[in-house]
């Protein structure tokens, strides 16, 4: 019969998925120094010790810690978990070798070969041109290239625990300032215990002539990952930023509750973007990272602009809404986001759109894949204060299917307070198309790369918006997550 | 090339074609013609390799090979195109980016290099003259915002692109004005050679009167009726489909 024909189709399909290896799912063999196991106040110390930290950054991660144990785990989001101990988690582990190493020859070779096989060269001779990086393994950054051509700029890039060390007015003023501790549950464990991740400050009117670009690594086991990123952009500057992230294959999860925070004054502007490949987990949903996260920008001064862009294909679990605060008069925000969910993941991710200044504007694009098992969520809020006359919004939230045993959900909210605002919500559900299918395989295109191709077409709109390498990157890793996640 | 035998299909249980035998050779032209609903797509869907059907019984030969136990890729790659009667929509892919990946998996499949790009590109430019479209055409996503006749018309630039050696073009015709009518039947004039075969299925006469076929088939209720040369064709447009009908009437089997 030739329904059964299909199915065994769809079954040597399904094989072929879930033979498919997570590609960076190595493990490097390096001696680590650790905390041990557990979190209360000597954890603390310990690590703000090892980190050589002043005073006041102690005191800061006490006053979070406390305020972090009086504060309940939040499940509003649509994902189910099992209970997390946070007492059967490291918060400190770090590759051994020389803290702040001066320059790349005394970076552990073993760190930068991981790095290379990771496709992320930090040796000289190999740089991605034009692309400054710092690399971050568990919890310490390893090195950050093309420092000293970005300081004669004026434009200081480097890991948070140097930034800590050399610019404290900057991290007096600003680390904190657009995540308060006490903003959630994972924002204050992350403001109590964080480890590493950049630091980036733009001065005013500069024009940063390279991307920057944090590649997170998470090697050893047991271990949470607690980064904490700062861009401030001062008034009139640019910068455009990435991030991404991988993790190698361990059957327990993994926590990963990071902060990120940016800072766009008068007339500057801030670009985000981020590759989220971090370990999914297995095909049957064992082990994979939980990506819980809070980043949030603010828009500062008049005429600011923050974008984050986001493709996000990894993690067991995505709990994350990077958010624009519009305070300045006609700053503008935007969101563009392509999740993809295969197997059992699972995420719940969108944005927070925060009106308050005159005739500012945002826009949202969120396309969701769901494949497999895997469920997907946007949630979203556009909030229009009375202060914000002349706001626009413009959402648009698109989900695909692939496969019936997936789900795709669509959770916005708006509270609009000013007569003036104009919104506007568009939203589509489809499953990728029969009729696409046979079209691609009638012009000799296998099944596999006329998924790949109708789902590229897809996401054309926000993969658009990522500088050109991350947008390559983007597309393959989209490709090789959809591998044979057709039935 | 193509070898029909007594092919019998069905669809959710309901028998469409009861048992079809049809022979093209190289270099020949033929056209399926017959009343709304007598199996003409069907006919079309299931040679190129349409999954929804169900082979009830029959052979389809591609050049000697079991053209049934082949996936729809498979067949593109021997030659096989399928003119869409309604071409899909692919947003967001753009035709170059389309066309290029059908190429070069149509070359692999020979073991044949990919077209470098400038090669690639002259073919498109080339191609576009031949169904008088406009060079815009290569940077916009696959029939996305179309209108009916550009559908059509880039169904043909397609053909010209894969350069296959059976085209069966399913009521390309449909829809078009006199003008897009000649510019496709101009396209498969010129694309015609001694070597590759056509199959037009039709509704109508009129596309004949551009594109010569060697042989008319009518198709109804699931089976050619009557076969003839092009006159045949033209006694239809006289006599109308209720000619065939009274004459081949059955009584009803189902």
């Amino acid at each position: 019969m030739p329904t059964d024909e299909k199915k065994s189709e769809e079954q040597r399909m399904l094989e072929k998925m879930t033979r498919r290896e997570y590609k960076y799912g190595f493990t490097t063999d390096i001696e680590t120094e650790s905390a041990p196991k557990g979190l209360n106040e000597d954890i603390i110390r310990f690590i703000s010790t090892r980190k050589n930290e002043p005073e006041f950054m102690l005191q800061r991660r006490l006053k979070a810690f406390r305020r972090w144990e009086k504060m309940t785990e939040p499940r509003w989001a649509f994902i189910t978990f099992p209970p997390i101990d946070y007492q059967d988690a490291i918060y400190y582990a770090a590759p051994k070798q020389k803290v702040g190493p001066e320059s790349l020859d005394e970076v552990d070779p073993k760190l930068l070969e991981t790095f290379d096989k990771l496709g992320i060269p930090l040796g000289e001779q190999k740089r991605l041109a034009g692309v400054a990086v710092d690399a971050v393994m568990d919890s310490i950054s390893v090195a950050t290239t093309f420092k000293k051509e970005l300081e004669e700029l004026g434009i200081i890039f480097c890991s948070m625990s140097e930034a800590i060390q050399n610019h404290q007015e900057l991290i007096k003023k600003y680390l904190g300032s657009v995540v308060p501790p006490g903003d959630n549950y994972f924002a204050a464990l992350n403001s109590a215990v964080f480890s590493d991740g950049s630091f980036a400050y733009i001065p005013k009117g500069v024009r940063c002539p390279m991307e920057l670009s944090t590649y997170f690594r998470i090697n050893a086991a047991n271990t949470g990952q607690f980064e904490r990123t700062l861009i401030i952009a001062d008034e009139g500057a640019y910068v455009s930023y990435l991030e991404g992230c991988t993790a190698p294959m361990r059957d327990e999860n993994q926590l990963h509750a990071a902060v990120v925070e940016l800072i766009a004054h008068k007339d500057a502007e801030i670009k985000y973007s981020t590759v989220q490949n971090w370990y999914p987990g297995d095909e049957k949903g064992k082990g994979g990272i939980y990506n819980f996260v809070t980043k949030r920008g603010l828009c500062e001064g008049a005429n600011s602009k923050i974008s984050w862009t986001q493709v996000e294909t990894g993690s067991a679990i995505t709990w994350k809404y990077p958010s624009v605060i519009l305070q300045g008069d006609n700053s503008e925000g935007e969101f563009h986001s392509v999740a993809f969910t295969n197997n059992f993941q699972q995420a719940d991710t969108g944005t927070k759109m925060i009106h308050v200044g005159k005739n500012t504007r945002s826009r949202i694009v969120s396309k969701g894949i769901s494949a497999g098992r895997s469920n997907n969520s946007y949630r979203g809020l556009v909030k229009v204060y009375e202060t914000a006359d002349n706001a626009r919004n413009f959402s648009q939230c698109d989900s695909l299917l692939i496969g019936d045993k997936c789900g795709a959900h669509t959770f916005p909210y708006l509270e609009i307070k000013n007569k003036t605002a104009k919104v506007e919500h568009e939203a589509t559900t489809s499953k990728i198309g029969e009729d696409q299918i046979f079209y691609l395989n009638q012009r000799g295109i296998d099944t596999e790369n006329a998924v790949a191709l109708v789902v590229n077409g897809y996401c054309k709109e926000v993969f658009k918006k990522l500088p050109m390498e991350f947008a390559v990157e983007a597309q393959k890793l989209l490709e090789i997550s959809l591998e044979g996640s057709v039935g | 090339m193509l070898k029909i035998k007594n092919l019998r299909v069905a669809i959710n249980n309901i028998e469409i074609l009861k048992g079809i035998n049809l022979e093209v050779k190289r270099g020949e032209i033929h056209a399926i013609m017959g009343p709304n609903g007598s199996g003409k797509s069907t006919l079309a869907n299931v040679i190129a390799g349409r999954e929804e059907y169900d082979i009830l019984g029959g052979t389809v030969t591609f050049k000697g090979t079991d053209l049934l136990q082949m996936a729809p890729e498979e067949r593109a790659h021997e030659g096989l195109f399928l003119a869409f009667q309604y071409p899909v929509e692919i947003p967001g892919v753009s035709m170059a980016n389309f066309l290029k990946q059908a190429v070069n998996e149509i070359r692999k499949s020979r073991g044949e290099n990919p077209l470098d790009a400038r090669s690639f590109l002259n073919k498109m430019r080339e191609k576009l003259q031949l169904v008088e479209m406009d060079e815009k055409l290569i940077s916009r996503s696959v029939n996305e915002g179309f209108s009916g006749g550009e559908k059509k018309r880039n169904e043909i630039f397609q053909m010209a692109m894969l350069d296959p050696q059976l085209s069966i073009l399913d009521e390309t015709d449909s829809g078009l004005d006199i003008d897009a009518l000649k510019v496709v039947a101009n396209g498969v004039n010129k694309l015609r050679t001694k070597d590759n075969a056509f199959i037009l299925v039709t509704h109508y006469q009129r596309l004949l009167n551009y594109i010569v076929p060697d042989m008319v088939h009518v198709l109804y209720n699931g089976k050619i009726v009557q076969s003839g040369d092009k006159d045949l064709a033209l006694h239809l447009e006289e006599y109308g489909y209720d000619w065939v009908k009274k004459e081949k009437e059955e009584p009803a089997t189902i």
